[in-house]
């Protein structure tokens, strides 16, 4: 199980839940499971491209390996200069 | 140099050689933009809306057509309309960003555009374009445009992000939140509390390098496309959304780029250059003039941020409520989000809430800035930070430390950071003799910092050995302030030999694998991770032609400075130009490539010291003394390292100071020039004092963070605190200006 | 349109060409005599990009119509190296890595230069304000300043 993390910007779709336990071993497979628990929130997650897994980012992260009880944050996207 | 960890003996990272493309840049052989002329080659000009804001009735291009010399003239109508293709609508806003369809949505945005024989052919011709205009309304700043009643931008623009969704349309594009914790609690626990209010203007990037492209197209639908980018990949796919074709029909080669700082990450010339040179059956060569760059690119926004925070009386941050709301200019995609997930990034605060909004207005489009969205959020909280350590006479450096991020805090945007070096870029000013130099009358000194995530994303890079044991080094990462130097620093580590037997190269979008822009701090990074991978290969391969020549296991043999060694010394050692001279007989030609989507990106922070002297009598505001200490990771090539830093703070200077875009009320921008549009000179200035500090990223094989755009995050608050320190002015309003200080000491004195 | 015949000394040589009336200096040395070191940052004289010596006179090209440079001596970037090797100030910004973009790189050289012929042993503020005239976005100046005081302390000692 790794446990993902909502910005407050995202819990409109949680239904203001902040986080939740989720198993899957791939962002990918994370994101799909959400999607099932919370229906809507895949397209929303993959268009917020950023992940961070235990405190690293991953930007396009779909085939990142998730360990158990791995730290899950999707951020909004942000461009550089 | 503050180094926290030891220096693992590298022989040329971290050194201070000259730059492999330093020559053709001291002696005007370097091709920028403008730089090239093909046979035949037409020059076009851009037809530009005097509007903020109109219906374009009609538009008639006979008499422009009919002119001398002239051999194309588009209009929007030459596009496709990717709207009514059901294309994604990022893709839609580039489009009739470049060119516009049925509305203009500021000064600036392009109509059409033609094509002549001579630079004066075309400038005539586009004055002969007929366009009709009907006038409409226009919003020129965020609460303009947030209004009741505000004329709408786009009309069928409902702000995401806000649950329910509002059923009217708005020019609020998006709305971000990010919240922890109890305010309330937060704020009844604090000593202090300060609330303030802040503004700043839209600022120009101010690359003095116009954009500049030349495309010849192909009667088969190929064209071939140079231009001044900070990413000729991006060039090729945007120009190809806007175009309809395929990205494998256009080449683009990077030209040199004189400068871009996130302002040349997007297109505007490219497609319309393709269309003209199709149209016309020549080359097409379209530059901007600088009062273009200033009316239709860039800038980044204007915004209005309102911050409260409060502290216990030993300086602990309580609580933390932001409201912000950037200028996005004529289409969605303000830096607000950036701006929402930095502002109270460096510190560690229980209680938050952090809510911000993407606003459209009749502006340019706003494009990156170095860390976009970052310095005017940063501006506001370190002001803020500031006064809560002087109510509660703490030293500046010190309440940061007090609340600094450190490994394992929740960043406020989410997760946990990694090892990162904010304590000790805070700890380095501390250190520093500027920190105690003695102040005199009407002097005053401010502390500030910032946070900027760095990025990673995609690179490649090649590595050919050449047939007498030196290397060329393939990236397709523009060069804008260094980084072929640091490209060859990292192969010449790798690989062990000379830094000067190394030719770094930025290839065009057919010679390379794809890479992302050069932007996000990204490229010693990620494409720098890229060469290193590419040449691990190298070595690898080396290795295995050295065991076969002497008949032994891959493991028998180290690449050890530059040779293959046998571990027992069995054999005489293989240099790379002894292996290099004979590929042919051990596998043919040594190369090696890599592409990766970077992992393990290394957030940075900078924090700075501001020394000024503010004339009572004229409000005129000098810095007199500067220093940036920053955490590098790693710095590579320690000379652009501190380019970057010292450049990144004087833009911040100028953006505290001097710069700002003014309209007048029809939307018409007054000061589209480097007259009016003052960007500092050298005589402004003092040295840029400069504290690499090292604390490398785990991450990354040789420590690398990224190091262009956090230096332009803290500017604006040390230069606003000093200005207070100096003259007990609270300045709220960016630029401040003298009139405005001026103004600021004569109602304190009142 | 008729066009204006003219002859120059540009970078040690005698050079012709044809100019419309309103053409500027900078525009007939980029397109007609094929010396594109000198660059259009502004065309209205604020930022030094295209500064070019003119009978010694450190100028914004663009500010001067083509025309006007019928008979003068002129000397661009590309004629700052002599014979092969690089004069101090070229050598001085390598070595003190003086440039980042290097679009601004050429103005500020000639610039540079104009203060030495005149200055051999500039302050640090005269440096400063001899090259107020010329942008850099990307530096700072800092590299740059540090740049002209090394080129000018090795010039003094040759």
């Amino acid at each position: 199980m790794a446990r993902v993390h909502f910005s407050a910007g995202l819990r409109e779709l949680t239904g203001g839940q902040a986080e939740v336990d989720v198993e899957g071993s791939t962002v990918r497979r994370i994101v799909a499971e959400l999607d099932e628990m919370f229906p809507g929130i895949g397209e929303r997650l993959s268009e917020a491209s950023s992940v961070a897994i235990d405190g690293e980012i991953f930007t396009d992260a779909e085939l990142e390996p998730v360990e158990e009880n791995a730290e899950v944050h999707f951020l909004d996207i942000f461009q550089g200069g | 140099m503050a180094i926290t960890e030891e220096n693992p003996g590298y022989k040329w990272v971290g050194t201070r050689p000259i730059r492999p493309d330093g020559l053709e840049k001291v002696t005007g052989k370097a091709r920028f933009g403008a730089d090239l002329a093909l046979p035949g080659m037409l020059h076009g000009k851009v037809v530009r809306s005097p509007h903020a804001h109109a219906e374009i009735v009609s538009i008639d291009t006979s008499a422009a057509e009919a002119m001398p010399g002239v051999k194309a003239v588009i209009t929007g109508a030459d596009f496709p309309d990717l709207a009514a293709n059901g294309a994604h609508a990022g893709d839609i806003d580039v489009a009739t960003n470049t060119i516009a369809r049925d509305k203009v949505l500021y000064e600036g945005h392009v109509v059409a555009a033609v094509a002549a024989i001579t630079r004066e052919q075309a400038e005539a011709a586009a004055k002969a374009v007929e366009i009709t205009y009907e006038v409409l309304p226009h919003v020129l700043t965020v609460d303009e445009a947030m209004a009741d009643g505000a004329p709408l931008l786009h009309d069928g623009m409902i702000t995401k992000g806000v649950d329910p969704a509002p059923e009217d349309p708005s020019n609020i594009a998006s709305k971000i939140l990010h919240e922890r914790g109890d305010l309330d609690q937060g704020f009844g626990e604090a000593d202090s509390v300060v609330e303030r209010e802040f503004t700043t203007k839209p600022v120009h990037q101010g690359y003095i390098e116009p954009h500049a492209a030349v495309a010849d197209a192909n009667s088969d639908g190929r064209a071939n496309l140079w231009c001044s980018s900070q990413g000729h990949f991006q060039m090729r796919a945007y120009t190809a959304t806007v175009l309809g074709v395929s990205p494998g029909n256009i080449k683009v080669t990077a030209a040199e780029i004189g400068g871009g700082f996130g302002g040349k990450t997007v297109i505007y010339l490219e497609p319309l250059a393709v269309r003209l040179s199709q149209r016309a059956g020549r080359p097409v060569k379209l530059v901007m003039d600088r009062d273009e760059v200033f009316r239709a690119t860039g800038p980044t926004s204007g915004t209005r941020i309102k911050v409260k925070m409060g502290a216990t009386k030993d300086g602990k941050m309580t609580a933390a409520e932001v409201w912000m709301a950037y200028e996005a200019g004529a289409y969605a995609g303000s830096p607000v989000g950036a701006a929402g997930m930095t502002a109270i990034a460096c510190y560690d605060i229980p209680n938050f809430v952090v809510e911000g909004y993407d606003v459209v207005c009749n502006k340019p489009r706003v494009a990156a800035y170095r860390a976009p969205g970052a310095p005017m959020a940063a501006f506001a909280v370190e002001s803020v930070v500031d006064e809560l350590a002087r109510n509660l006479e703490i030293d500046p450096i010190d309440i940061r430390l007090a609340n600094a991020a450190v490994e394992g805090t929740q960043a406020s945007y989410g997760p946990k950071f990694p090892r990162i070096g904010f304590v000790e870029t805070l700890e380095a000013i501390k250190d520093h003799p500027n920190y105690s130099e003695e102040l005199g009358p009407n002097q005053g000194r401010g502390v500030s910092a910032g946070f900027w995530f760095n990025a990673g994303m995609m690179s490649s890079a090649t590595v050919h050995i050449n047939e007498n044991g030196t290397a060329t080094v393939v990236t397709g990462s523009p060069d804008i302030g260094g980084s072929r130097q640091s490209m060859a620093l990292m192969a010449a580590e790798e690989l062990g030999i000379p830094y000067e037997s190394i030719k770094p190269v930025v290839a065009d979008t057919e010679t390379v694998g794809f890479n992302d822009v050069t932007g996000g701090s990204r490229v010693t990074l990620a494409t720098g991770a890229a060469v290193v991978d590419a040449c691990r290969l190298v070595v690898e391969d080396l290795r295995s032609r050295a065991a076969k020549t002497w008949d032994v296991e891959l493991d028998q043999v180290e690449w050890v400075e530059g040779q293959a060694q046998h571990i027992d010394g069995a054999q005489p050692p293989l240099s790379l130009g002894d292996l290099a001279k004979k590929s042919g007989r051990t596998g043919g030609p040594i190369s090696a490539n890599a592409s990766l989507n970077s992992r393990g990106v290394g957030a940075g922070f900078s924090t700075q010291l501001c020394d000024v002297e503010v004339d009572p009598e004229t409000g005129v505001t000098r810095v007199i003394r500067y220093l940036t200490a920053q955490d590098a990771g790693r710095a590579i090539s320690p000379d652009y390292v501190e380019g970057q830093m010292q450049g990144g703070v004087v833009q911040g200077i100028g953006w505290a100071l001097n710069e700002e875009y003014i309209h007048d009320t029809d939307g018409v921008m007054e000061n589209p020039s480097f007259l009016d549009y003052r960007i500092p000179v050298a005589s402004d200035l003092p040295m840029i004092d400069c504290s690499i500090v090292e604390v490398p990223n785990p991450a990354h094989p040789y420590g690398v963070r990224g190091v262009g755009e956090v230096g332009i995050v803290p500017p604006m608050a040390a230069v606003g605190n000093a200005i207070n320190d100096a003259v007990d002015v609270r300045m709220t309003e960016l630029p401040m200006s003298p009139i405005k200080v001026l103004e600021a000491i004569t109602d304190q004195s009142d | 349109m008729s066009r204006t015949h003219i002859s120059a000394v540009i970078n040690g040589d005698e050079t012709e060409f044809l100019t419309e009336d309103g053409t500027s200096l900078l525009n007939a040395l980029r397109d007609e005599v094929g010396l594109t070191g000198a660059k259009e940052g502004c065309g209205t004289g604020d930022c030094g990009s295209c500064s070019v010596l003119i009978d010694d006179r450190v100028t914004c090209a663009c500010l001067v119509f083509a025309p006007e440079a019928d008979g003068a001596t002129i000397v661009t970037v590309e004629g700052l190296a002599t014979s092969g090797e690089l004069h101090p100030l070229q050598q001085c910004f390598l070595e003190g890595a003086a440039l980042q973009c290097g679009i601004c790189t050429p103005g500020f050289l000639m610039a540079a230069k104009a203060l030495l012929d005149r200055n051999p042993d500039p302050t640090e503020t005269e440096i400063r304000y001899a090259l107020a005239g010329n942008l850099c976005r990307c530096t700072g100046y800092d590299k740059i300043i540090r740049a002209v005081q090394e080129a000018a302390r090795e010039i003094r000692e040759k």
